[in-house]
């Protein structure tokens, strides 16, 4: 009965397969907001689809839950047969329950924000698509189906960031994210390569031939997978794509941060862990990358004024927290923390998408503050979300990253410990930042000194040479993004159009999300009996040895010193924007830390470094390819191998003389060849 | 070996017939005659052309029935000898009697509308065609050389009165005549083939040959390469292999166009069908000798059709080309010798036979009434003035070329890689830099049909609309290239099943 339930596996990505079909195909015809109604419907399939598939892998006895339902030989070639088959197991039903969970509510909010946007149905394709090869990807049976959804994740991200292509970022944004998530694939690709030459298989079930192989083979393969897995979860050094896919609409944001994408990468390593585990180094190496993004996109984030870069950067720090566990073989706990992770980013997104939207799109914090009177709901959903990620008991940041670090301890990584604390204290003081700047102050501190309307307005025009104005906003809408570095922009906000609450549709996935950041930690309390999740995984990753506190005081004391870190980072905060800010350009966080913060603010000029690099002297030397060795030497020998064809043609076409005789003088010719050949050289 | 023993008396008892192995000849031949039958008595009175076309699409359709109860029987229970072992019903002819079989109902599809428009007399064409595709399903489970050449000679003389159906266009009259002096030609020279063989083993039958060189070594063995040689030369003739090939694209260009997409696919696969047969049944023993010979035949079919199709300016003997370098490749599978390489070349033809009575179907709706211009610049601008037709002609073009996500890539490279397999390295080499050459043409193709013509707009008013049938066939020919390409597993899954042990 459950296997049979399982074999329907193949329903989780054909639901919103089917809608972005469907969409792509009658979208015009089916309309706003009809549109997006079906691909939230087919989310929701999805998941009562995925909670099906649950309980039927729950009703089997726990070794043997890991079912492979083949629906078609995708191809078979020589020695290579590939099933299109999806694995459904307890780290895939994880995934796709939160994927289409989170997804659902996200594509929810997305009917009322993308609100009277012309190419309405196209988005929900797109959205659709994404949801579905991020389902393909999580379930697939082999390395190469996980790398067909993987492809199509990367495709819909650069659809999605670039939705409104009429702005010059987005479409660059676009751009970016691809070529350098494309990096990373090269990487998934050469591993894939690697695999099939040496175990000649590459399904799932084959992965523990990575005991056999040499371990220099398991390293590069282990390396290769890790490059793939760091393009697309946005780690150090393919991170930067991550805070300009912020160009995108905000669900899409949501769902990129939150539901797929860049969790393909923790996926992809825990998948693959058996690799990771025979190889040593390998795991270092992922602790230390994680470590290293958590700390460094942590530091970046405490003094950014665009509340989506915040965001932006504390993924890519919460990210590391993920690979930092994957690191220490805490592979339960990465999941843990992806799940939870989950929860409180989506929240965040879509609180700070209603922040934008009632907002006229203005993203500066620095000019917003007193919001809670004016977005109530918002408020709430997002302070929740806030003490989550902050990590502050009860609720579900807490757990999951308490369960990380107190495993970092106990595996004797205590460096990797140790930036894993330090990023603990910097996440609760750039988020009460955040949440500070929006909600906290009143309305008329520092928004309206940005607006020229106060006494401080001596400030503002120092800074920028835009002579002030009130009603119309002097900056761009079309470049959302507001880069350190960057004058304020003036306030939008005043006593005509203040910020309002969003519609219905918008406000209840933020509560719904707000809700399972609350509770989301109690599917794995560190307590005998409670560690629900972990258990569950356990078949999952039953080859990897776990360990434990040796005591209950010893869980204890690391819980605690992991809240009291987070509590000092938060009460920093508290001290240094209780009133928000004095003036917009003023913020005190950047005037303490003083040259480091500039440092911090333009992300340790790694961008810019990137970009001088691709710029100068890759770009001369692709001219030089250009140029000279493509124009000279290949356009040459394709041009003369032209000319040949052309005149060999020109032979050819003298013997094609239209006259029988001609052609029967041809078959003699022929005939007289072959006998010839047949009789001297095959008779001897 | 065709007879029966002989009895005690003066009665003589015919060898055993299964009528299941012939099924599909006989339900081909039934419908011709029966539409011979009612063109003599209704003649002109009532919807003589509706009738003879159901009573053909009738036929095929019996014959495809079965066909697949044929697949099923020899799948599970093993090849079934039959009238005194003269033909051999196998999975691999039945593979290709379906490659046929859908080529012949597509070309028949094509034609209805076709002749309609031209004003030629269908009962006789159809029932011509029928009788072709009848010798052509003969030819796919002959095992008796006699047979194969009735079965040849079945399925050319009905195609040279169709090349010459338009007898009103001199270019069909002419493209009738040389494909019957040529085709005669080498009909002799396959004739003279068998008997040279038969002098060398005393056999016509391809499995008694197998046996025959297996029990005994010949003392000498020139007369039975010599057989060998000639019996190439028929079978090239009729695929198209260089050097063979000169009547190709004079005919393609001159016949008819439902009739140069029936020859492109169904010819082409029962050619095959009777080459594959040949040199795996009967004279596998000798594949040192062979291979060297399908070798040059194969470079140089992809050689000169390549090259040759880069300064042609006709669709049309584009196409011819493009059919003679297509031939080479699958004479690569042919040459490498291995089950892999048979496999690849029966996936080719199967799906080829969808490439081309595609791109011919888009040629027959294309043009206006004649069926005379094929030049590139009366192709110029077509798929900005018919975005469907010249978009789906754009596309086969592109799926003869071999880009990705259409069948025409992943054949060739099965081809390729079956031939990589067996250490051919040269040979697909050689096929690499042919279909680099050819896309060349391709291309041209597809960018003429989307820059718009200069000089004077061509008049939209004498456009055609596309009638069901052609559409009909254009949603199937799209259908199974694009299937083929994106989902290969089903069709190779078929193609491997296929074998004539």
């Amino acid at each position: 009965m459950a296997r049979d339930l399982l074999d329907l596996v193949w329903l989780v990505p054909l639901l919103p397969l089917l809608g972005a079909a469907m969409l792509m195909l009658a979208g015009r015809r089916i309309g706003e907001p009809k549109a997006g109604w079906l691909a939230t419907g087919m989310m929701g399939l999805a998941f009562l689809v995925s909670v099906v598939m649950f309980f039927a892998l729950h009703d089997l006895p726990e070794h043997e839950r890991a079912h492979i339902s083949n629906v078609f030989e995708w191809l078979s070639s020589g020695g290579l047969h590939v099933e299109m088959g999806f694995l459904a197991d307890p780290l895939s039903v994880t995934f796709i329950l939160f994927v289409t969970g989170v997804g659902t509510l996200i594509h929810l909010f997305a009917i009322g924000y993308m609100h009277g946007d012309e190419r309405f149905s196209r988005f929900f394709a797109y959205m659709n698509l994404f949801c579905a090869s991020m389902l393909i990807l999580v379930l697939g049976s082999s390395f190469l189906v996980t790398f067909l959804g993987w492809e199509g994740v990367g495709l819909c991200s650069y659809l999605l960031i670039s939705f409104w292509f009429e702005r010059q970022g987005a479409a660059l944004a676009g751009k970016k994210a691809f070529i350098t998530t494309r990096v990373g694939d090269v990487g998934f690709m050469i591993a894939m390569f690697l695999i099939f030459l040496k175990v000649g298989s590459l399904d799932y079930s084959a992965l523990g031939a990575a005991e056999g192989l040499a371990s220099g083979t398991t390293t590069v393969i282990a390396l290769l997978l890790l490059l793939g897995a760091v393009g697309k979860s946005a780690q150090f050094p393919l991170h930067f794509w991550l805070p300009d896919a912020m160009e995108g609409p905000t669900p899409v944001s949501a769902l990129i941060h939150a539901a797929t994408m860049v969790t393909a990468g923790v996926f992809l390593v825990a998948r693959a862990h058996p690799y990771f585990e025979v190889s040593g180094d390998a795991m270092t190496v992922v602790a230390w990358v994680g470590a290293g993004t958590a700390l460094l996109a942590a530091t970046v984030a405490l003094v950014q004024p665009d509340i989506k870069r915040v965001l932006a950067y504390s993924t890519i720090s919460q990210i590391g927290f993920m690979f930092l566990a994957l690191g220490v073989g805490a592979y339960a706990a990465a999941i843990f923390h992806v799940v939870t992770h989950a929860f409180f980013k989506a929240t965040l997104f879509l609180g700070a998408g209603s922040v934008i939207h009632g907002n006229r799109d203005n993203q500066d914090m620095r000019v917003m503050g007193g919001y809670r009177k004016y977005l109530p709901l918002t408020a709430g959903a997002m302070t929740i979300a806030w003490l989550a990620i902050a990590g502050v008991p009860p609720f579900s940041g807490f757990w999951s990253k308490d369960e990380i670090l107190t495993k970092a301890f106990l595996n004797d990584e205590y460096g990797v410990w140790l930036f894993g604390l330090v990023t603990a204290a910097l996440t609760g003081f750039y988020m009460t930042r955040l949440i500070l700047l929006v909600f906290g102050g009143t309305i008329t501190t520092a928004s309206l000194a940005a607006s020229g309307d106060t006494p401080d307005a001596d400030a503002h025009s120092a800074a920028s040479q835009e002579p002030s104005a009130n009603d119309h906003a002097p900056w761009d809408p079309t470049e959302p993004t507001v880069a350190f570095g960057t004058p304020p922009r003036a306030a939008t906000v005043d006593q005509l159009h203040p910020p309002h609450e969003a519609p219905p549709t918008m406000a209840l996935p933020v509560l719904a999300l707000a809700g399972l950041a609350i509770v989301g930690g109690f599917i794995n309390i560190p307590l005998k009996g409670l560690e629900f999740l972990t258990e569950w995984l356990h078949p999952s990753f039953a080859d990897v040895h776990e360990v434990h506190p040796e005591s209950f005081w010893e869980g204890f004391a690391l819980a605690g010193v992991s809240v009291v870190v987070g509590i000092v980072g938060i009460a920093l905060a508290v001290a240094l924007y209780r009133k928000g800010l004095a003036a917009a350009d003023r913020d005190p966080v950047i005037e303490r830390l003083g040259p480091m913060g500039r440092v911090f603010g333009h992300a340790y000029y790694f961008d810019a470094g990137v970009s001088r690099v691709v710029g100068g002297p890759l770009h001369r030397a692709a001219r030089w390819l250009s140029d000279t060795a493509d124009a000279r030497g290949i356009d040459g020998a394709v041009n003369g191998v032209g000319t040949l064809v052309q005149r060999a043609a020109g032979g050819l076409r003298k013997t094609q003389s239209g006259l029988v005789r001609n052609y029967a003088l041809w078959i003699v010719i022929g005939t007289a060849a072959l006998l010839l050949f047949l009789l001297l050289y095959a008779g001897r | 070996m065709i007879g029966g023993g002989i009895d005690t008396g003066t009665r003589i008892v015919g060898p055993d017939v299964d009528f299941l192995a012939i099924g599909p000849v006989l339900a081909l031949a039934v419908a011709a005659l029966v539409v011979i039958l009612v063109r003599a008595i209704l003649r002109k009175r009532g919807p003589v052309n509706q009738i003879s076309l159901g009573v053909g699409l009738a036929g095929v359709a019996a014959a495809g029935v079965l066909l697949g109860i044929q697949w099923n029987e020899v799948r599970d229970d093993g090849t079934i000898t039959t009238i005194a072992g003269a033909v051999r019903l196998d999975t691999f002819g039945v593979f290709l009697g379906v490659v046929v079989l859908a080529a012949t109902a597509m070309s028949l599809f094509l034609a209805a509308s076709y002749l309609e428009r031209e004003e030629l007399e269908a009962p006789e064409y159809y029932a011509l065609m029928l009788l072709s595709a009848a010798g052509m399903l003969t030819m796919t489970t002959a095992n008796d050389l006699i047979v194969v050449f009735v079965a040849l000679e079945l399925l050319s003389i009905p195609l040279y009165v169709l090349a010459a159906f338009d007898r009103r266009r001199l270019s069909s009259q002419e493209s009738g005549i040389k494909y019957f002096v040529l085709g005669a030609f080498s009909s002799a020279v396959f004739l003279y083939g068998i008997a040279l063989t038969y002098g060398a083993t005393g056999t016509t039958s391809l499995t008694g040959i197998a046996d025959f060189l297996s029990a005994n070594t010949l003392f000498e063995q020139g007369t039975l390469l010599a057989g060998l040689a000639l019996l190439l030369v028929g079978l090239g003739f009729k695929v198209a292999a260089v050097p063979f090939h000169m009547w190709t694209p004079d005919v393609y260009q001159g016949a008819p166009t439902p009739v140069t997409a029936f020859m492109s696919s169904a010819t082409k696969a029962a050619g095959f069908a009777a080459l594959l047969r040949l040199l795996g049944v009967a004279f596998p023993l000798y594949r040192t000798d062979w291979r060297p010979a399908i070798l040059g035949l194969a470079v140089l079919s992809l050689a000169v059709g390549s090259i040759a199709a880069v300064i042609q300016t006709d669709v049309k003997r584009i196409l011819a080309y493009s059919s003679i370098a297509h031939a080479g490749y699958i004479l690569i599978g042919l040459q490498v010798d291995t089950a892999r390489g048979r496999q690849a070349s029966l996936f080719y033809l199967l799906v080829y036979a969808f490439m081309t009575v595609g791109a011919f179907a888009v040629i027959t709706v294309a043009t206006r009434k004649g069926d005379d211009k094929h030049s590139l610049d009366d192709y110029r601008g077509l798929a900005l003035r018919r975005p469907v037709v010249g978009g789906l002609l754009g596309f086969f073009v592109l799926a003869q070329a071999g880009v990705p996500l259409t069948g025409g890539f992943v054949v060739k490279l099965e081809i390729f890689s079956s031939a990589v397999d067996a250490g051919e390295y040269g040979l697909a080499i050689v096929g690499v830099l042919a279909a680099v050459v050819a896309a060349f043409i391709y291309l041209r193709i597809a960018v003429a049909l989307f820059t718009s013509p200069g000089g004077e707009a061509a008049d939209a008013s004498e456009d055609r609309p596309v009638d069901r049938w052609t559409a009909a066939v254009l949603a199937v020919t799209t259908a199974a290239v694009l299937f083929a390409g994106i989902l290969p597993g089903a069709w190779l899954t078929f193609a491997k099943d296929a074998t004539f042990l």
